[in-house]
């Protein structure tokens, strides 16, 4: 897999430093998982978070710091992450930590209709905070028609779009501001799946596409 | 290393690591904000942490201080925010792998922590400043370059920079 379209530096950096939202780290995490530049780049920040750690000047902890410590050490273990269970046989579409947000592999994913064929699955939705979801977008048909008050990152997963002259694929990640009126369009042959972020609620042009918005809460 | 000793369940060691550490860890919580008794609670918690995973921590990949830090910084979003901070899983059929650290990597990666601290240390004032402000105190480059009173443009070359000279660093052994 050759990725083109990476996320800007800056989120990078700010995934690595903690800083960003929760649909926001989702989608980094996803990529890295897909892209071992960018992970390369993340693990690089947290060295330098490492190092910012390491020469902090100490302060001190309260007496009984350590043995209040070991106290709980000996009380309970790490419980394990719960994950989605594997698919069995080939290799999974959607890498960790998107598996487990989705619930399972693509194969065993519960759609909701979206419109001129298209569907979704809201993963991330805190009232006030960027939203994620899942996109699918028939082969050959466009994204609903839409502009964004904010930012919108979109992660390919499976298929392709085009938008703006441009071709995004399988792990190739799309970013756009308040400013750009975009219109990606699936590629035929498969259907295009995305993992699509935004800070704010997007304003779809269609007429249809805007009467159905307040229903569809997207 | 103390976090193979930790690993193995030797208190001695975990002592020696939570004596250097602790005080560290809760100075960065200090610094983005937490009062005394969050930032020490949050501190105790991250050495629990590293206690109970110490046998998963991987000294090819990441210095015993990055992994630390990157435990400090899941707890501080856990406990602020209630939400996660999603992360690739290393075992995932799914995962892209880059190619396997040489067995060379693996010796030079213990002077990671103290060549990235003194890479740090060479970077130009100006480029420390901008790493320092992304990482401590939780603000965008939008924020830094109003603060500072530079255009924005010149925070994300500094700290492209920046970032650049270290991932260099990293990458020359791996």
């Amino acid at each position: 897999m050759t990725i083109h379209h990476h996320p800007d530096e800056e989120i990078l950096v700010r995934y690595a430093a903690g800083e960003l939202a929760e649909a926001l780290s989702l989608l980094v995490a996803t990529h890295i998982a897909m892209c071992p530049a960018c992970r390369s780049k993340v693990r690089a920040a947290e060295a330098i978070g490492g190092a910012l750690v390491q020469d902090a000047s100490p302060v001190a902890m309260s007496a009984d710091a350590l043995d209040s410590v070991l106290a709980r050490v000996e009380v309970s273990a790490e419980p394990e992450p719960v994950k989605a269970p594997l698919p069995s046989g080939a290799r999974p579409i959607l890498p960790e930590p998107l598996r487990s947000y989705a619930g399972s592999d693509l194969d065993g994913l519960d759609w909701r209709r979206l419109g001129r064929g298209a569907y979704h699955i809201p993963l991330v939705a805190d009232r006030g905070a960027p939203t994620a979801r899942l996109l699918r977008i028939p082969a050959g048909r466009p994204v609903p028609e839409h502009g964004h008050n904010g930012l919108e990152l979109t992660m390919v997963l499976q298929g392709s779009f085009v938008d703006g002259g441009e071709r995004f694929a399988a792990g190739d990640v799309e970013t756009a501001d308040a400013d750009l009126e975009h219109q990606p369009v699936a590629e035929p042959g498969q259907d295009c799946i995305c993992l699509a972020v935004t800070d704010a609620p997007l304003r779809f042009r269609g007429p249809i596409a805007r009467l159905a918005q307040p229903f569809i809460g997207i | 290393m103390l976090l193979v000793s930790v690993a193995d369940r030797d208190r001695d060691a975990f002592a020696a690591l939570f004596a250097h550490f602790a005080p560290r860890v809760k100075s960065y919580m200090l610094r983005l904000g937490s009062d005394d008794s969050q930032a020490e609670e949050l501190a105790q918690e991250a050495l629990v942490s590293v206690w109970r995973k110490a046998d998963r921590y991987d000294p090819s990949r990441a210095a015993a201080s990055t992994w630390i830090f990157t435990i400090a910084r899941n707890l501080r979003i856990d406990a602020y925010r209630r939400r996660n901070h999603p992360e690739p899983d290393p075992d995932d059929p799914a995962l892209v792998p880059e190619a396997p650290p040489s067995a060379d990597a693996v010796v030079e990666r213990k002077q990671d922590a103290e060549r990235i601290r003194a890479a740090l240390e060479e970077l130009p004032e100006e480029q420390r400043e901008v790493v320092r402000l992304s990482f401590f105190d939780d603000k965008t480059h939008t924020e830094i370059s109003e603060a500072l009173d530079i255009p924005l443009g010149t925070v994300k070359s500094r700290i492209r920079l920046a970032f650049g000279r270290i991932r260099n660093l990293l990458e020359d052994e791996a």
